[in-house]
């Protein structure tokens, strides 16, 4: 039995201040970029928390899971390239578009498992991609710019900055606590059921795959919605947003941070983008004094790092940034 | 007539390419169980070695040689190096180490070669038509290619079904433990295996680079395409992978050509050229699709997984 | 051979199922009849899993005809047998390992309860759950397990657990397949002992290679040699068949003389 009192938790409740008072620290003079990163950082969570239902807790290993930020994003998007700026629309269509969307790949992908699955939910991703790359009245591969951002009631006004920040972080602090809720509920212990032995369930009685074509769609809306977030954010969509490279880091983060586990997603979208943004800023650093202006330039290919580190990750730290501060804890009590 | 038939041949030239591909995929994940994400790298570095052979040597077949061997090595080191640790492990853990691998390779190209991007232009010899049919030609590189891939399919052929190694990958398709109980170097093996896929891809990559383009990116577009076809060939299956692929080239090739203008026939015209580029991508999945509904363990599954 | 009673319970018609040109089930023709248990003996590869395999629904036949309780359930794929009252447990533990010992059985509680489009109440904390389970644990003996990860438990412990589950729908027939695999003498005793006294609630299919459970427990015997039925009857008349003891016995016998 874990204390409240665990490095685990502490961590956590640190993070959910710190991101909760980030916009204070900005207005008393802290760098205005921090904002911009972290309203980014959170729509990323979000997205990864829905992957992390399927994909953590449900087994589903979905590496298309990208192509939800793009309808949803697309559907703000093309809304407004047509005159329409209210969000009581682009929204609700995001969220349809994107349970269709689900819908119908899951119902198709789910009838498989394992390696047909990933292929087949990657494929689809890219078709959804070619799609709207194909989709030239809307920018096609060179994007779509968003002139407005969604229009809701006085007094939110998404394109205040802070406001901003606070809808998603809220949006994200929410779908946190109702991910939390769904998978230990029935629902969500049939899926967790599924994902340790699905034949086992199917021999008690269970109908899994309705179980988990449900899992999917909920997964699907709700990265739909982080689309929509995100096409407000940079006030811009391009086809790029759903390539299934980053479907691919999603999975990063989800695995990186801690799979099935309540704020993993939140861990791995912070570590993942804090890495993005440092590693260069500290290859520079560290490296000039010693190499001079060769350090400038390996900085340029700091991603190289990335994949011997996703090996060593995968090897050493399967349990992601979760599992590492649970653990810590616990030896801290032994 | 004579763009039916050019169509079909490119098809076919398109699908045999795409064979290459899926067959160093579906040989890999039917023998070692490895999802192996950065199947398409190898394609990319096959294209990139022969452009900077080609141009080292002045000679295109010389450098599509050294290039063949290099990739060759390059897959076995990978297989050495990265790949043995991963045998056994789950699935996700295949797809996160091999998707960062992608990232390592692309960054290496650009840090090797540049962002640029290369070209590898043809020697006069090939760059040539030649008369297939009383009054159709055709490119005489696009024919090699066929011939190429054919005999590469009648090799892989030979190799599986006829000799000691091919009854071993067939062996260990069905059976790893039994193999490696057996006294065969099953590490060997599983290098040797890769190596082949890696050359396989590499071939497909340097074919490829003097139509389409040498650059970093190239390998994950067409490792989708590689994905659909074992899919629809079923996992582990060169047979099916053969199919597949000839089908594919034939539906996305044909489907390109001259489904805009079904389109026209039936939509207004701006309709049509708004629609018709999209929906020429999705008849590879749909058709995909469809083999998933009617038979979802692809078309010729070699059973096991 | 013994009569079979009318209207029994499991009907088993020409039963047979090939894979890639190896004849694993072929022809099989066996009934138990309520409140009995009836035992499949067979050497290694005689196809007794395979018939598991299909009278659970985890494989469909390619011929041949399953009637349970009345109904013709061949084709019905696996979560409806369970509703129809026909439960299995699993010669390779499958278990849901990652989860507690109390979570495993509550899951196959919940199973027989109902759709579970629920997403709110914490599953964990509704007793309409977690009694049965718990009083399911308490009738296998793992009352003081039920917090545990189920990864941690003895092999012996994971047939109990395999058990339990089994018995959460309140099945009327259970196929059990290869319960003592593994286990040692006393273990193996225990679960004798649990069996016979489920004897009395339901009927039982029991797939086994333990002879002596086989001997105290079976009222019928079914012999199955490379997936035919060579002999099926009283366990006197099993063991008196000369068949039977060319085929099977002979060997099992050496075996059972060697951990007896």
């Amino acid at each position: 039995m874990t204390g409240w009192l665990s490095v685990r938790n502490i961590v956590i409740v640190a993070l959910l201040a710190a991101l909760l008072l980030l916009p204070v620290y900005v207005e008393l003079g802290g760098n205005r970029f921090l904002l911009t990163l972290f309203t980014r950082i959170v729509i990323l969570a979000l997205a990864a928390g829905s992957l992390n239902l399927i994909l953590g807790y449900g087994g589903m290993m979905s590496f298309g899971h990208a192509a939800y930020i793009g309808i949803g994003g697309y559907a703000v998007g093309i809304l407004a390239h047509e005159g329409i700026f209210t969000g009581f629309v682009q929204w609700p269509v995001a969220l349809a578009a994107s349970a269709l969307f689900a819908l119908v790949i899951g119902a198709l992908s789910l009838r498989t498992r394992g390696v047909y699955f990933i292929m087949i939910t990657l494929a689809f991703a890219q078709m959804a991609y070619y799609i709207i790359a194909g989709l030239a009245r809307y920018g096609g591969d060179d994007g779509l710019t968003i002139y407005k951002r969604s229009q809701f009631v006085a007094p939110i006004d998404l394109s205040n900055k802070v406001q901003f920040y606070y809808v998603c972080l809220a949006l994200l602090y929410g779908s946190i606590y109702l991910i939390w809720r769904l998978v230990n509920s029935r629902f969500g212990l049939v899926i967790q059921g599924s994902r340790s032995n699905d034949t086992r369930m199917r021999a008690i009685g269970f109908p899994t795959y309705r179980y988990r074509l449900v899992c999917f769609v909920i997964a699907g809306t709700l990265c739909g919605l982080a689309g929509a977030l995100l096409a407000n954010h940079t006030d811009f969509v391009s086809p790029g947003i759903m390539y299934w490279t980053r479907s691919g880091d999603l999975i990063i983060m989800v695995v990186l941070g801690g799979m099935a586990s309540p704020f993993g997603p939140l861990f791995g979208a912070v570590a993942l983008l804090l890495f993005e943004e440092m590693l260069p800023f500290v290859i520079k650093l560290v490296g000039t004094p010693f190499f001079g202006e060769a350090a400038a330039r390996a900085s340029e290919y700091w991603q190289i790092i990335m994949g011997p580190l996703l090996l060593l990750v995968v090897l050493f730290a399967r349990r992601g940034i979760d599992g590492l501060l649970a653990k810590v804890g616990a030896k801290g009590r032994a | 007539m004579t763009l039916i038939i050019e169509q079909c041949l490119n098809g076919l030239q398109f699908g045999l390419l795409l064979f290459l591909l899926a067959a160093g995929l579906t040989l890999v994940f039917g023998i070692m169980d490895l999802v192996n994400l950065a199947h398409g790298s190898l394609y990319m570095i096959g294209a990139y070695f022969a452009a900077t052979f080609a141009a080292w040597t002045g000679s295109f077949v010389l450098g599509a040689v050294l290039a063949l061997v290099a990739t060759l090595m390059v897959g076995m080191a990978v297989e050495v190096i990265a790949m043995r640790r991963l045998y056994g492990r789950d699935h996700l853990d295949h797809v996160l180490a091999t998707f960062g691998l992608i990232l390592f390779f692309d960054e290496s190209v650009r840090l090797i070669w540049g962002p640029e991007g290369m070209s590898l232009p043809l020697p006069s010899w090939l760059n040539r038509s030649v008369q297939i049919l009383p009054g159709v030609n055709y490119s005489a590189y696009r024919l090699s290619i066929i011939v190429v891939t054919l005999a590469v399919a009648a090799f892989l052929y030979v190799l599986v079904m006829r000799t000691r190694m091919g009854m071993l990958i067939r062996a260990g398709a069905s059976n790893r433990e039994m193999v490696g109980a057996l006294g065969v170097n099953i590490k060997l093996l599983y290098t040797l295996v890769f190596g082949l896929g890696a050359a396989l891809a590499g071939l497909a990559g340097l074919m490829q680079a003097p139509i389409l383009t040498v650059q970093i990116g190239m390998g994950e577009n067409i490792l989708i395409l590689a994905f659909v076809i074992t899919v629809i060939g079923g996992i582990g299956s060169i047979r099916g992978a053969l199919v597949a692929a000839i089908f594919v080239g034939f539906v996305d090739t044909l489907g390109r050509a001259f489904f805009p203008d079904l389109l026209r026939m039936v939509l207004s015209k701006d309709a049509a050229s708004t629609a018709a580029p999209a929906l020429s991508s999705m008849l590879i999945y749909l058709l995909m699709a469809i083999v998933l509904v009617v038979k979802p363990e692809g078309l010729f599954s070699a059973g096991q997984k | 051979m013994s009569e079979p009673k009318n209207n029994p319970m499991l009907q088993v018609s020409h039963l047979a199922k090939r894979f890639e040109g190896i004849v694993a089930t072929d022809d099989i023709v066996l009934d138990v009849a309520a409140g009995e248990l009836h035992a499949v003996i067979g050497p290694n590869g005689a196809g007794k899993t395979t018939l598991i395999a299909q009278l659970s629904g985890q494989l469909t036949p390619d011929s041949g005809r399953i009637h349970f309780a009345g109904n013709d359930i061949t084709q019905l794929p696996m979560y409806r047998r369970s509703a129809l009252g026909l439960a299995r447990s699993f010669q390779i533990t499958s278990l849901f390992l990652d989860l507690s010992v109390l979570d495993n059985v509550a899951l196959a509680v919940q199973a027989q309860a109902g759709h579970s489009f629920h997403f709110w109440r914490n599953a964990r904390a509704e007793p309409e759950l977690r009694e049965p389970g718990r009083a399911l644990l308490a009738r296998v003996g793992l009352s003081d397990r039920a917090d545990w990860p189920a990864s941690v438990l003895s092999h012996g412990e994971h047939r109990q657990l395999e058990l339990a589950m089994a018995l959460a729908g309140s099945p009327r027939m259970l196929l059990l397949d290869e319960p003592m695999a593994g286990l040692g003498p006393e273990e193996s005793a225990r679960m004798v002992e649990m069996l016979r006294a489920l004897k009395k609630e339901l009927t039982i299919l029991l797939v086994e290679h333990d002879m002596e459970a086989v001997f105290a427990l079976a009222d019928r015997i079914t012999v199955l040699v490379y997936g035919r039925v060579i002999a099926s009857g009283a366990p006197a008349d099993i063991r008196a068949n000369a068949a039977v003891r060319d085929a099977y016995l002979g060997e099992a016998e050496a075996e059972g003389a060697g951990h007896g």
